[in-house]
């Protein structure tokens, strides 16, 4: 594996997935969506943990997937929260689109 | 085998980039949704490429299986419009598509600048060498009991937290909840409404709603 494939190619595959997702959580609309392009964005970092882990720690040190795992736990938390959040939010306004949930616009 | 792998890298790629421009441009939020699923099962399986079948699991399980349902439930609950008529975008999508492909040139650019030979080890010399040692699960294990007990911790109090912030912040209190008709009450509603609509035309079908 390491010998056949750079990490440099892992890692712009990673830089390539975060922006994907930096650009769906600035331009959707609809909350859910921008919810789904911050998992995009966890999801690139943790593939650049595990990666340099793999690439460039020595044997008995685990230190990048163990925080892979503690990103995945907050990722769980971040949607749990989140979702209830887009749940509460629709049954005020009965919207979930971002940009009609203006009422703290100065 | 360095050109399989090389290949099965690139299909893995390509599924992980391809199924992220689906979910950001998907006009229906659930079809984005299925496509963030085949997303995660790329990198699920990039993370077996790079031998961590410990993390590849836990990606399965954790995001397709909690988060990507998670995410359906809160679509099918907030259910409204989601056609091919409505606008996903915000008006100004270009100023964050700028952003993104100006982030990822700033990452991309000093890189092939500076670019001198892929870093590649060198292939062992004889066929019979030592194979090379990788931590898994026991050393992972070790790891969370020993160096990261603190982290872990502060890992499970987070948890907590968030399993009650989100009942308290989806909480609904019993006076306000609307109730939701079986299927053979609204069958029997309808069927009712329509008995009456035949005996007096004219009269208007309204909706029942409990403890309003």
């Amino acid at each position: 594996m390491t010998q056949a494939i750079p990490l440099e190619a892992v890692l712009v595959l990673a830089a390539a997935l975060f922006c994907i997702g930096l650009f769906g959580a600035l331009s959707r609309r609809n909350m859910v969506g921008v919810l789904m392009g911050v998992e995009l964005m966890l999801n690139a970092v943790n593939i650049n943990m595990v990666a340099i882990g793999r690439y460039l720690e020595p044997y008995p040190y685990v230190a990048g997937q163990t925080f892979t795992i503690f990103i995945i736990t907050v990722a769980a938390a971040e949607a749990a929260v989140g979702l209830a959040m887009i749940i509460a939010i629709y049954r005020t306004w009965l919207t979930s689109n971002v940009d009609s949930v203006d009422s703290l616009k100065g | 085998m360095a050109t399989v792998v090389q290949i099965v890298f690139g299909l893995i790629a390509a599924l992980i980039v391809g199924a992220a421009v689906m979910v950001v441009t998907a006009r229906n939020v659930i079809h984005a949704a299925l496509w963030l699923i085949a997303s995660f099962f790329g990198v699920a399986a990039l993370y077996m490429l790079l031998e961590a079948e410990f993390i590849a699991v836990v990606q399965i399980l954790v995001y397709v299986g909690a988060i990507a349902i998670l995410i359906l439930f809160a679509i099918m609950l907030t259910r409204q419009v989601t056609g091919e008529g409505v606008r996903q975008l915000t008006e100004r999508w270009w100023v964050s598509l700028l952003v993104a492909v100006s982030l990822f040139a700033a990452v991309l650019v000093p890189t092939l600048l500076n670019h001198k030979g892929w870093n590649l080890p060198a292939l062992p010399a004889t066929a019979n060498a030592t194979p090379e040692l990788l931590s898994g699960p026991a050393e992972l294990g070790r790891g969370f009991v020993y160096e990261f007990l603190l982290q872990f911790q502060v890992a499970g109090v987070l948890l907590t937290v968030a399993l009650i912030g989100a009942i308290v912040i989806a909480f609904e209190e019993r006076s306000r909840r609307r109730r939701v008709l079986t299927l053979a009450e609204e069958h029997a509603l309808n069927q009712d409404a329509a008995r009456r609509q035949t005996a007096e035309p004219g009269l208007k079908i309204t909706a029942v709603t409990d403890g309003e």
